[in-house]
């Protein structure tokens, strides 16, 4: 087996993280397979409102009777959606970005630079609340808006090694040979920064499963009756503290994911910089 | 017999920020075939300059006022950019870098890199490529050849990937080569293999190399002319033996006194390399030169030939 493979396979959290993503990456494909009641995501059942948790619903029930559990599963590819919509948006923008600032000097490269303080120097959360506010309030603005306030975090990272390539020699040999410079920063800067964008784009995962789910919760995000954990969580206040299971089950579905995804991401961070051993 | 590559009075400038900075005034080397051209000078006399000039890879805000660069009877200044890469560079002028590990990039496969080069500049199929890799890097004494294609370059030794390089500068059988200071991150033993090696090369390649240095043993060693250059000027040129028997220019001969195997006492040179944008008026060496007179801060010497085709610009010389 590949000896960097070998290394993480022996770091035991991340193997943790990387069983949990694995079993959540399944649960959002096979969902609606999975799920007892696959009708419950939108269905309402009024008769058995509000039960805790039994063997036939082993998660109880909510306000409209429909079943935690299978609402639980089916929420899986909900959460997983978004959050790679999200990372990936903002790979999107964020890593042409870097690539330019980094490769190029002169006003646009500081200018990119310094919006990415500005967008760095406010907690995203609240950045994002104030976005996806202005946008109006529905899942694809929340999206956006969380896309809007990542990119800086891959501009940032490939900012950093396009600088470090810029003055190399074999930079300086490719325009010799006149090779432009989308082929320089593309094909040939780009995969050095490849391994620190895979570590911040897991970690990014996680971490936008928890903002997508706050945003979820402060009703920014998805709309009822979509099976949304952080909206499960938001519906859930008015019964508690009585139906406690109403607001555990996805809660914990929000915790073990978020928690998979940044063990997986900081096992292969310490694998590209061991140096590093600080979570976000 | 016409010179491979002849440089004559080349000026170069570069913008800063403090107005535009003279590095090369006034330099000049003739390169005749089948020769080594030692060109040897302080850090910051302009020597990266030069490499770069002849090379048409300036810098930003740099550019050629004067002179010019005749490589096999072309004035190399004439061409454009695309002529330059399509026809000079790594085609008929091969380059030899120092080896800071990042003269290779180090997340693509060496074999690949080089092939990349060949596929545009060389002729014949990629097979032909590979086989013509492998056996340079078996003339380089590069162990197993094949496999050293399909390593990475971090998995190699400063000593052999020096010699990568100059596999890579010798790939599309180029008629000069240009090396800058390739030995000096070796070690002394590697230093010297490689050195033969190129000596080799340039007899058995029917090469004509441009070696630039600043270490006077390794021209001595390996150069049959040598060019001194101070402060963007070239001060003393001609033969390597009449050269450094009887150095003609106080600059050569207080290089030699930094010398530790040459000096027969050890001596440095006081102060360092005037910047280019501020250079004394008169000999540019004067404020430094033991041999100094105040006429030597007055006027600038042309260069003259001495004895022995040794060219020096100084007004003491013979």
């Amino acid at each position: 087996m590949n000896p960097v493979l070998r290394k993480l396979a022996r770091d035991v959290p991340a193997m943790i993280g990387l069983a949990i993503v694995l079993v959540v990456v399944l649960i959002a494909i096979l969902g609606p397979w999975l799920a007892p009641y696959p009708g419950d995501a939108t269905a309402s059942h009024l008769l058995r409102r509000l039960k805790p948790p039994t063997m036939a619903f082993p998660f109880g029930t909510d306000n409209l009777g429909r079943d935690i559990y299978s609402r639980v599963i089916l929420g899986a590819r909900g959460a997983l959606q978004v959050a790679m919509a999200v990372v990936g948006l903002a790979m999107a923008i964020g890593i042409p970005l870097g690539l330019l600032a980094g490769y190029r000097n002169g006003f646009f490269s500081e200018l990119i630079m310094r919006v990415c303080d500005v967008v760095l120097a406010i907690p995203q959360l609240i950045l994002a609340l104030a976005l996806a506010q202005m946008m109006g309030p529905s899942l694809q603005s929340a999206m956006l808006a969380l896309s809007l306030t990542y990119w800086p975090f891959f501009t940032r990272i490939v900012y950093a090694d396009a600088r470090r390539l810029r003055e190399s020699l074999f930079v300086d040999a490719l325009h010799g040979i006149g090779a432009g410079t989308g082929r320089i920063v593309f094909l040939h800067i780009l995969p050095n920064a490849i391994s620190p964008i895979i570590v911040r784009a897991t970690i990014g995962l996680g971490f936008t499963i928890l903002t997508a789910a706050v945003l979820g919760f402060l009703g920014m995000g998805a709309t009822p009756p979509a099976p949304d954990w952080g909206l499960t969580i938001a519906q859930s206040r008015l019964y508690l503290p009585d139906a406690w299971w109403y607001a555990l089950y996805p809660g914990l579905a929000i915790l073990l994911t978020v928690m998979g995804f940044n063990l997986l991401g900081d096992g292969l961070r310490d694998l590209v910089d061991p140096r590093l051993r600080r979570s976000r | 017999m016409i010179p491979i590559l002849e440089v004559a009075g080349l000026k170069v400038s570069i913008r800063t920020d403090a107005g535009p900075a003279r590095i090369l005034d006034d330099v000049g080397l003739t390169l005749r075939k089948g020769r080594v051209l030692g060109v040897v000078g302080e850090s910051g006399c302009g020597k990266s300059t030069l490499i770069r000039a002849i090379l048409g890879i300036l810098p930003r805000g740099g550019a050629v006022d004067a002179g010019t660069i005749q490589f096999e009877g072309e004035n190399l200044l004439v061409f454009t950019e695309a002529e330059m890469v399509e026809r000079i560079r790594g085609r008929r002028i091969g380059f030899i870098p120092q080896d800071p590990l990042l003269s290779l990039n180090p997340v693509f496969k060496v074999g690949t890199q080089m092939l990349e080069v060949m596929r545009r500049h060389a002729e014949g199929t990629r097979r032909d490529h590979v086989a013509r890799l492998v056996s340079l890097l078996k003339r380089l004494r590069v162990p197993s050849p094949e496999a050293a294609l399909e390593r990475y370059p971090h998995q190699f030794s400063g000593g052999q990937r020096q010699r990568l390089l100059i596999a890579a500068a010798l790939a599309c059988q180029p008629g000069l080569v240009i090396a800058d200071e390739p030995t000096t991150a070796l070690d002394v033993t590697t230093q010297h293999e490689i050195l033969l090696l190129l000596r080799e090369l340039v007899d058995e390649f029917d090469l004509s190399l441009l070696f630039v240095t600043h270490d006077l043993g390794v021209v001595a060693e390996l150069c049959d002319d040598i060019t001194v250059i101070y402060a963007g000027q070239t001060v003393e040129a001609g033969p390597v033996a009449p050269v450094l028997r009887t150095p003609g220019h106080p600059y050569t001969r207080a290089l030699i006194g930094c010398h530790p195997e040459r000096a027969t006492s050890f001596v440095g040179i006081p102060g360092s390399v005037p910047p280019a944008t501020r250079m004394p008026p008169g000999c540019r060496f004067a404020p430094r030169c033991a041999e100094a007179e105040t006429i030597c801060g007055a006027n600038l010497p042309a260069q003259a030939p001495g004895q022995d085709g040794v060219l020096v610009r100084c007004i003491h010389a013979p």
